[in-house]
């Protein structure tokens, strides 16, 4: 804006004194101080009162105390009156009892992560660089998971799993088996192919994302210089993709150490109980004192540092943009 | 538009063919073609279309299922549509919309779904214009908030609503009252998200040509502002009625009782027991009602993006 024109207009003046005084970056008008926080103040509140307050909750009933006669939660709100004891007693038990379902946990979401990574690579390089025309119909297929229910996308597994099922009809019919298999019945093999097959679309689109941006000057650039297709992938794609590829990690890591529904569904058996599991059943019976907020605490101190790193990820790429 | 690598082998393949590369005689032995720098990736043309159909494929056939004429959820049977509308014959309480208890949660989940839609996206849309435009500890603290709520695993979210409603809120009821809050608490990041990331791409140089030209700064985000950000708004309107309409793990936390459940919870509850194509139809209804809503969205989108180019890639730009 030039200084001229609003010179002759006293109110503009006033305004463009008004916006100095305030500090703020020069925008084209002038804005009332209280103007964009009324925007933002109503879904500040709410994530304060109902994000944030709830977490306050959790902690008070972790360090607080039992009533002693129903053995139900008392929540302390001061925390110079928290005791640990609930506490300590339930690390015991993590580190003791639980031991085996964590050991378990961690197993099987590495190896869905491993096979998730795998396959969402594959798919994601194959359409970013190869889709060519049919690009528009490929999204639109890799999208479609994300409008199906979850919960439809396991039923339908369930269904083909069962022993009179389709799964096990060609498996007999091709004689890879002489019976029919009983997949459902604590199979890890099926939880760990169910958690791939429920988080994987979760893994493509980002990876999509990123890929697709690559700017292809610079795969030519490696290909000019002597690599062949393999080498230009492993020397310029894939550590460029990286910061991608731990994002995608992450994406899917995170619900997966909270799943319950996915095991419970696929096997229900104890052979296959899972961490979230644990929270689970300790939700469903009544007199287990504070064991769900102290689990609860458990796996979001656990899970604290890849959400941390998520969030400044998803921050950065913001500002980028 | 600058040439993409992926379609020079066409073009090379119908003029002369490839260049055998140097150390293969010919492109046809199984090592030629190997070593071709510029063969088709048919194995990764293979590996893609068997993904898609793994993927796909097993919810087409839950679907068919719901249409079976026998009581198998395994087998087809033959068609019928008793599962849905009953048949006389059968016992027509078993179908789903015939059944009191899965009509109540059917109305339960469009309830909770229009009804978290309609106050969560309007809330994370200006939260999104509020914060691009106001510095300091205090909005910067609440994006961090959004952003967590965003990354944090649900059953986190859902067991801490549910002690929280329980031991602190006593006045909320769990019931539909409860599992509201909860879902908006858990949607409300996706419209912020969704719209920062489109406002920071559109920058600040429309509303600031609108308040030069004489708008006042209401009339700048109603008449500018707004219009530019309704495609990021459809998107989150459609991302956020999908992901409600199927949410039974925060929800079934928070139910009153078998009547207050969402169709969700109950093919949840069924899936683990008594499987019925019933449980199909269900399903199948929650994936039309999200269809609807995704169509009509894309519909919306088409009419105010009209003229513009590049549609579908924007749109998933908005997703990842």
């Amino acid at each position: 804006m030039s200084a001229k024109e609003p010179a002759s207009r006293p109110r503009l003046r006033l305004r463009l004194r008004r916006r100095r005084r305030s500090g703020e970056e020069a925008t084209g008008a002038w804005y009332p101080r209280w103007y964009w926080p009324t925007f933002a103040f109503p879904g500040t509140l709410w994530v304060l009162v109902l994000f944030l307050l709830p977490f306050y909750v959790v902690v008070s009933i972790a360090f607080g105390t039992v009533d002693p006669v129903f053995q139900s939660p008392l929540p302390v709100y001061e925390p110079w009156f928290w005791t640990t004891k609930y506490l300590l007693e339930e690390w015991d038990l993590v580190t003791g009892q639980f031991r085996s379902v964590e050991v378990r946990t961690l197993v099987y979401v590495l190896v869905a992560t491993a096979i998730c990574l795998v396959i969402a690579y594959t798919v994601a390089y194959y359409v970013a660089r190869f889709g060519g025309k049919r690009k528009g119909l490929f999204l639109t297929l890799l999208i479609a998971p994300f409008f199906i229910s979850y919960l439809m996308r396991m039923l339908s597994w369930v269904e083909l799993l069962q022993p009179n099922g389709y799964v096990n009809s060609v498996l007999t019919f091709l004689h890879i088996t002489p019976h029919p298999i009983n997949w459902l019945a604590g199979v890890p093999f099926t939880v760990v192919v169910g958690l791939v097959y429920g988080y994987i679309p979760y893994m493509i689109l980002p990876l999509y994302g990123f890929l697709d941006r690559i700017d292809q000057s610079q795969l030519e650039a490696g290909r000019d210089l002597g690599a062949n297709p393999f080498w230009t992938f492993v020397r310029v794609t894939l550590p460029l993709s990286k910061p991608a590829i731990l994002a995608s990690l992450v994406i899917v890591t995170l619900p997966m150490f909270g799943d319950y529904y996915t095991n419970n569904l696929l096997s229900g058996s104890p052979k296959t109980t899972m961490f979230g599991n644990l929270l689970d059943n300790s939700m469903e019976a009544t007199g287990q004192g504070p064991e769900a907020a102290i689990l609860v605490l458990f796996l979001a101190v656990f899970l604290l540092i890849p959400m941390l790193y998520y969030m400044r990820e998803t921050a950065k790429a913001q500002r980028q943009q | 538009m600058s040439k993409t690598v992926s379609e020079r082998p066409r073009v090379d393949r119908r003029s002369e063919g490839p260049v055998p590369p140097a150390g293969s005689r010919s492109t046809r032995t199984p090592l030629g073609w190997w070593r071709n720098p510029w063969r088709r990736p048919r194995i990764l043309a293979t590996l893609t279309w068997a993904y898609l159909a793994w993927s796909l494929l097993p919810v087409l056939i839950a679907v068919g299922i719901s249409f079976n004429s026998g009581r198998s959820n395994s087998v087809w049977q033959g068609f019928s549509t008793q599962w849905w509308w009953g048949h006389p014959s059968a016992d027509p309480s078993g179908a789903l919309f015939v059944s009191p208890e899965l009509r109540a949660a059917m109305i339960q989940s469009l309830r909770l779904s229009f009804l978290t839609m309609f106050i969560a996206v309007p809330l994370g849309v200006a939260f999104a214009i509020g914060i691009s435009r106001w510095r300091g500890p205090v909005p910067a603290g609440a994006n961090f908030l959004m952003l967590f709520s965003f990354v944090i695993p649900e059953i986190i979210v859902g067991i801490s609503m549910f002690l929280f409603f329980t031991y602190l809120l006593k006045f909320v009821h769990l019931g539909t009252g409860g599992q509201l809050l909860a879902l908006v608490t858990y949607q409300i990041s996706y419209p912020v998200i969704i719209v920062r990331a489109r406002m920071l791409s559109i920058g600040k140089e429309y509303e600031e040509a609108a308040t030069d030209l004489g708008a006042s700064p209401t009339q700048a985000i109603r008449r500018v502002l707004l219009p530019l950000l309704y495609p990021a708004i459809l998107v989150s309107f459609a991302l956020v009625f999908a992901d409600t309409i199927d949410d039974f793990i925060t929800v079934r936390y928070l139910s009153a009782g078998a009547n207050t459940e969402p169709l969700s919870v109950k093919i949840y509850n069924f899936s683990r027991g008594a499987l019925t194509p019933a449980i199909n139809a269900a399903a199948t209804f929650l994936l039309f009602s999200t269809l609807v809503v995704a169509v009509i969205g894309v519909l919306l989108y088409r009419r105010i993006t009209r003229g513009q180019r590049g549609q579908t890639q924007e749109m998933t730009e908005h997703l990842t």
